[in-house]
């Protein structure tokens, strides 16, 4: 039987105050015109009415880390030896995610395959991943560029969440859905509310009502691999593009990085930082051959990884969730739906005139 | 369909057979953002539209398609980059056909979003001088003027300097309006640390895609940028304030008196940052220093492009 409380929303900022002691807490919040993912702190208030602009991934993929730090050192007499000291640096610290959507949370499933699955552990992530705590909230409305229910998901999906936030009037029922959740909801702020789970059942049915009846992308792996060397295809796709990385560091399911040594001086540190494959230097080997060489063999790569390559991988789960933060955001307006939608027409057609 | 799109889709029509591809507009997920259409057929020119709502500076891909025959729509603002470009020889005149529409001021996106108070917008219809942006809270009815791209208060060509075609019906005057606080004038009224607080608080958000550079038509380096360059190694791939906003100051150094300020840098930014005031504060220096504006004339040399053994207003022998 799951907690159910009620969390009035003013008593939001005071909560999330409480849990500062204890956590990092990570909240929606206005910055600019802007809404992101930043440090809760109660000046700058908490938007919780927007999708955020950027994902709150870097909870478990920061922007930045540091793997290790390093000192080197040289005796001072020949033949001049150098020693270097390395200095791990795991993190640590609990985070809070205050107000992910479900977009959000159904892609820190997805990071957990690649990061925390058989076949590799990666210790950085795991750590992270481990000292988090996921509050998300259900939504309310779908914008227009949303489209979680065409991926597997929904805008009351509670996937991947340690507590579920579901609005009513005036406030919040928050319902555990892991030890994790359970813990959290022990705080006095909260109001009993075990009778209003039928209520904060009856809106997200409501919700659900509003998703409009649309095509579905799951199940097309190998419709996007038929049109692997139809380059035309792609060039086309990718007309518009400018290439920049907006749409991959705003997407809450990619996950790739680069990996720098920042010196300065005899000491220095190794970095890892969000890296995207729209960047022709992402694929460019040392020799000078880059086997990306054109946006349309980088826009192939993008929605390949995605809807064909990741869920050949693991379970046929959609590498997107949906949230529409790359239509959004993009200069150009480039709409990954009507690419997806075009590269099932195009393979269609071209399965019936292989039939002719 | 107005009129003006009409004429323009009918000058179009009698040019597409001369011309390898036509660089236009069609309308983006909505009716209030817009996406480059690259119009090859009969069948992409009847996706073309055109208007307020139609903000991309096409120029931007025209060094991309240098050596084949390209179209391009354009509006006075674009006008200067082209003719910036071909100074700088990253075009060919010959190659290239103009399509000139006069413009009557593009609508900025992010105005739109906060003069409905952010809420979702369903839809948008232009009419003359005001929009109509219908969100899922009711319909809102804006005045353009109040909503306009920062540039187009200031727009002195509203018809392109240079064209091959240009479309005679017009949809609208340039809609006049008081210029808004620019990012530029709130710079000029703070102290040199007030200043760098602005960029350091502002610059904490960029999350370094690069969108400002990509969308930049003047940004010619691209995929050989310092920013990601590891020798020389001018910018460390660290997530702070710092590098971000050195790689800024790389950008605007530059496009010093190069950038027509067209603003697809700021406009293009996902975090809504505002990148063109430091571009803006370079061309300023220039404009002083050496009376020269960018993209103003074919003919003309960009004053950082030579070399004067004396120039008028800088007077470094007498200062010696």
């Amino acid at each position: 039987m799951t907690t159910a409380r009620f969390l009035k929303a003013r008593d939001i900022a005071p909560w999330l105050e409480e849990l500062s002691t204890a956590y990092t807490v990570l909240a929606p919040a206005r910055h600019g015109d802007t809404v992101v993912f930043r440090d809760f702190n109660p000046a700058n208030g908490i938007d919780m009415e927007h999708l955020s602009a950027t994902p709150a991934k870097k909870a478990l993929l920061p922007p930045c880390e540091t793997l290790f730090e390093y000192k080197t050192t040289k005796t001072e007499e020949p033949p001049y030896k150098t020693a270097i000291e390395l200095h791990p640096t795991l993190p640590e610290g609990k985070v809070l995610v205050f107000g992910a959507r479900p977009c959000d949370a159904r892609a820190m499933q997805i990071f957990d395959r690649v990061y925390d699955g058989n076949q590799a552990r990666d210790p950085y992530y795991t750590a992270r991943r481990n000292n988090a705590t996921i509050v998300t909230l259900a939504c309310d409305h779908q914008e227009e560029t949303c489209f979680c229910d065409r991926v597997g998901g929904s805008p009351v999906d509670a996937t991947g969440s340690d507590v579920l936030l579901t609005p009513l009037k005036a406030g919040y029922v928050a319902e555990a859905l892991t030890d994790k959740g359970e813990t959290l909801l022990n705080s006095t702020t909260f109001m009993k509310a075990d009778g209003l789970k039928q209520e904060a059942l009856n809106a997200r049915h409501k919700m659900l009502e509003q998703v409009p009846d649309r095509s579905s992308f799951l199940d097309m792996e190998r419709n996007l691999l038929s049109l692997f060397s139809d380059l035309g295809f792609w060039d086309k796709t990718a007309q518009a593009c400018l290439s920049c990385g907006a749409c991959t560091y705003l997407c809450p399911t990619c996950y790739c990085f680069n990996i720098t040594d920042e010196s300065h001086g005899d000491s220095g540190k190794r970095i890892r930082t969000w890296d995207n494959c729209m960047s022709s230097q992402f694929t460019l080997e040392g020799s000078g051959h880059n086997p990306r060489p054109t946006k349309a063999h980088r826009m192939r790569n993008r929605i390949g990884h995605k809807f064909s390559y990741y869920p050949q991988l693991h379970d046929k789960t959609l590498a997107c969730v949906g949230c529409g933060r790359c239509i959004s955001n993009c200069p150009v307006s480039f709409d990954i739906r009507n690419a997806v939608a075009c590269a099932i027409q195009q393979a269609d057609a071209a399965r019936e005139h292989a039939h002719d | 369909m107005t009129q003006h799109t009409q004429e323009l889709r009918k000058l179009i029509a009698q040019e597409l057979p001369n011309l390898d591809v036509v660089l236009a507009w069609t309308h983006g997920h909505n009716s209030l953002t817009s996406t480059p259409l690259f119009i090859t057929t009969q069948e992409d020119l009847e996706k073309l539209d055109s208007g307020p709502m139609h903000v991309q500076n096409l120029a931007a891909y025209l060094p991309s398609l240098k050596g084949r025959k390209v179209g391009i729509v354009t509006r006075g603002c674009d006008s200067r980059t082209i003719i910036e470009l071909l100074q700088e020889k990253l075009i060919e005149r010959k190659n290239i056909t103009i399509f000139g529409i006069s413009c009557s001021g593009a609508v900025n996106i992010r105005a739109v979003r906060r003069a409905v108070n952010g809420e979702s917008v369903r839809s948008v219809q232009a009419d003359g001088d005001s929009i109509t942006v219908t969100t899922n809270h009711g319909t809102h009815t804006l005045r353009m003027q109040d909503v306009l791209m920062d540039k187009c208060y200031t727009c002195t060509n509203q018809t392109p300097i240079i064209h091959d075609h240009m479309v005679i019906a017009q949809t609208a005057d340039h809609v006049p309006g008081d210029a808004p606080q620019t990012t530029l004038d709130a710079l000029d009224s703070m102290e040199p640390g007030e200043r760098f607080a602005f960029w350091e608080e502002h610059m904490d958000r960029c999350i370094r895609c690069y969108a400002c550079r990509n969308a930049c038509p003047l940004c010619v380096c691209k995929d050989s940028c310092v920013a990601q360059s590891r020798d020389p190694h001018w910018l460390d791939q660290s997530d702070t304030p710092r590098e971000k906003l050195m790689f800024q100051a790389i950008h605007a150094l530059h496009s010093a008196g190069r950038c027509t300020e067209c603003g697809e840098c700021e406009r293009a930014c996902p975090m809504g940052i505002p990148v063109l005031a430091m571009k803006q504060a370079l061309n300023r220096r220039i404009k002083h220093l050496f009376d020269y504006q960018a993209g103003m004339d074919a003919q003309s040399t960009p004053p950082l492009f030579m070399f004067r053994q004396q120039e008028e207003n800088i007077k470094e022998r007498d200062a010696r």
